[in-house]
């Protein structure tokens, strides 16, 4: 699906101006601080706001269009939108609001099913409950559930996690997850958590005061400077793709492939050979020159030193390390100390040893 | 002393039930309007509805009488149309009742309207909701309690008025004799029996209605997403 996308709007102090073409595929991620203009974006897309100036292009149909007076309603663009704070219609209970969209379904023959869509998202024991009585979690279920069966082309989700508690995040991120291939819907997601979208995510926009600062793959645009501004830099750092090796039940770990090498991490349940995302933060690595033995830290991963930037000013510096023998592979990002740079003497293309804590790593999903 | 003569008490609950019925139709949309419209001119709008709350009965009475005149600006083309006079009629007194419990539908509209907000209408609106069905599906039912608030408030107030009602229709049998008015007529009468079986029942009715908007406040709060 292709979005051809490009609006400008302006609030006091505020101005949006986006001009992107987006081959929208699995799930999109718009990221941002608040107030980067993230939810008018969305929101403009899903034609809840109106742009002074704008141009929306979906496969080439023409949403709205400013200069030729096209804006076409939100109820007549298929596209779906759950909310931050879900907007259940508290009159009605859960089965009550799926039927709502049910009823005023887009006509297409591949529209998703009833009991899919109940399935896909644990709805069964919901069906027959007042929405009132519904945790936040359950209630961003029923929403998903509910946009979905709307049958819409897009589904847009601003930030549909923000209210919940870290538990309740983490369960509902693998419903997300397999919306796009489950149901063939491009996802875009809107949220300024940077763990959120490093899981989630297989494209990432970046939003800065209004305008498209970074966009690409996931694990590119996460480890650029512009990322550092959303997750803050105390939680920079870099996504890493691996697959699952295998299991150790005995102590609760996960072997995961990357880059050809070994890491261990806390559980995580799914299968060997499953695509598995590792978020490494770059304060959570250190740097030796040799491997270490008689140390408790478990993942030494050999690396290539790329590039060292060094703050003059502060103690810290940040090593950019190629993992793998060749300088091509994953990177991964180290924050030590500029003192240790120094004593340890370090320099670009430097053979070294990376060390990640395997407690460091988020909770098992 | 004659038998207690009820048809001022029918007369009086169909103008009501009409009174009302006709204030939902037009209440709804000003009430819808007032809501969310951003307009400058809301104030405005806001007064002239509020005016029969303030304003003594007899002053609208006055004014609605000389526009409701066989010459009048209302009465004139509505005696050609209708070939009926608008004074001292049954539709008159439904006209005028209107105008003087129109605050008392429109207001709890409104509140109620403002309650909902527009979250749930875009809610509707991306799942496929035109706006009228968004209106009727969601904005509607979840505006319950001002509905229950405006139609019960409405009908007991149209029941209770006298002086916009003695002004306009006066006191013919059948056609504009309603309750407050008998009471009035049996009073000048000395009749006080009577009057004494219609006051305490007006009373009581509007004393069980105000219970019942009370009760039902608790019962059906305004519901937010």
């Amino acid at each position: 699906m292709r979005l051809e996308c490009a609006l400008e709007v302006s609030h006091p102090g505020f101005v949006l101006g986006v001009a992107e073409t987006i081959d929208l595929a699995g799930i999109t991620a718009v990221m941002g601080v608040s107030g980067s203009g993230k939810s008018t974006l969305l929101r403009a897309l899903a034609g809840l706001e109106t742009p002074a100036s704008a141009h929306i292009v979906i496969d080439g149909e023409v949403l709205l269009d400013s200069a030729r007076g096209v804006n076409q309603p939100p109820y007549r663009r298929g596209i779906g939108y759950v909310f931050q704070d879900a907007r259940l219609f508290a009159h009605r209970d859960v089965r009550g609001n799926l039927h709502y969209a049910l009823h005023r379904a887009r006509p297409g023959a591949d529209a998703p099913a009833f009991d899919e869509v109940v399935a896909a998202l644990d709805l069964a024991p919901l069906l027959g409950r007042r929405v009132g009585g519904l945790s936040g979690g359950e209630r961003q279920r029923v929403a998903i559930a509910r946009a979905l069966l709307a049958n819409p082309r897009l589904l847009l989700l601003d930030e549909p996690l923000a209210a919940l508690d870290l538990k309740r995040k983490a369960e509902l991120l693998p419903y997300i997850r397999q919306l796009p291939a489950r149901f063939g819907i491009p996802l875009i997601y809107v949220s300024h958590a940077v763990e959120e979208v490093a899981q989630l995510a297989d494209r990432v926009l970046i939003l800065a005061d209004g305008r498209v600062v970074a966009r690409g793959l996931v694990h590119e645009v996460l480890e650029r400077p512009e990322a550092e501004a959303v997750s803050g830099h105390f939680d920079a750092g870099v996504v890493l793709n691996g697959s699952v090796m295998g299991q150790v039940p005995e102590y609760a770990l996960t072997e995961i492939a990357v880059a050809g090498q070994r890491m261990a991490v806390p559980r995580i349940e799914v299968a060997v050979g499953s695509p598995v995302r590792l978020r490494v933060r770059a304060r959570d690595v250190a740097i030796a020159l040799q491997r270490i033995e008689g140390v408790s830290i478990r993942n030494q991963l050999a690396a290539i030193v790329l590039r060292i930037a060094e703050d003059s000013a502060g103690a810290n510096a940040e090593v950019l390390l190629a993992l793998g023998p060749e300088e091509g592979g994953a990177h991964l990002r180290a924050r030590i100390t500029r003192e240790a740079v120094a004593t340890l003497g370090l320099a670009a293309r430097q053979r070294v040893w990376a060390l990640v804590k395997s407690v460091s790593f988020e909770p098992p999903r | 002393m004659s038998d207690l003569d009820l048809g001022p008490v029918w007369l009086t609950l169909r103008l009501a039930a009409v009174t009302v019925a006709l204030l939902l139709l037009v209440g709804t949309p000003l009430a819808w309007w007032l809501a969310h419209t951003r307009t400058r001119i809301k104030p405005l709008i806001e007064a002239l509805t509020a005016l029969p709350l303030v304003l003594p009965p007899t002053v609208i009475g006055f004014y609605l009488l000389v526009l409701f005149a066989p010459a009048g600006m209302l009465g004139g083309p509505w005696l050609r149309l209708t070939g009926e006079t608008l004074t001292f009629s049954f539709s008159g007194l439904v006209l005028a009742s209107m105008i003087y419990s129109l605050p008392f539908v429109v207001q709890p509209l409104q509140g109620a309207f403002e309650a909902v907000g527009r979250a749930p209408l875009e809610a509707a609106a991306v799942l496929g909701a035109r706006p009228l069905d968004a209106f009727f599906s969601v904005a509607s039912p979840l505006a319950l309690r001002g509905y229950i608030t405006a139609i019960v408030l409405g009908f007991a107030h149209t029941l209770g008025e006298f002086g916009v009602v003695l002004m306009v229709g006066g006191n013919i049998p059948g056609r504009t004799r309603v309750i407050s008015i008998a009471i009035y007529e049996q009073v000048e009468t000395l009749n006080f029996a009577q009057a004494h079986v219609l006051s305490a029942g007006l009373l009581l009715f509007s004393f069980a209605v105000l219970v019942l908007v009370y009760t039902l406040n608790r019962r059906f709060p305004v519901q937010a997403t």
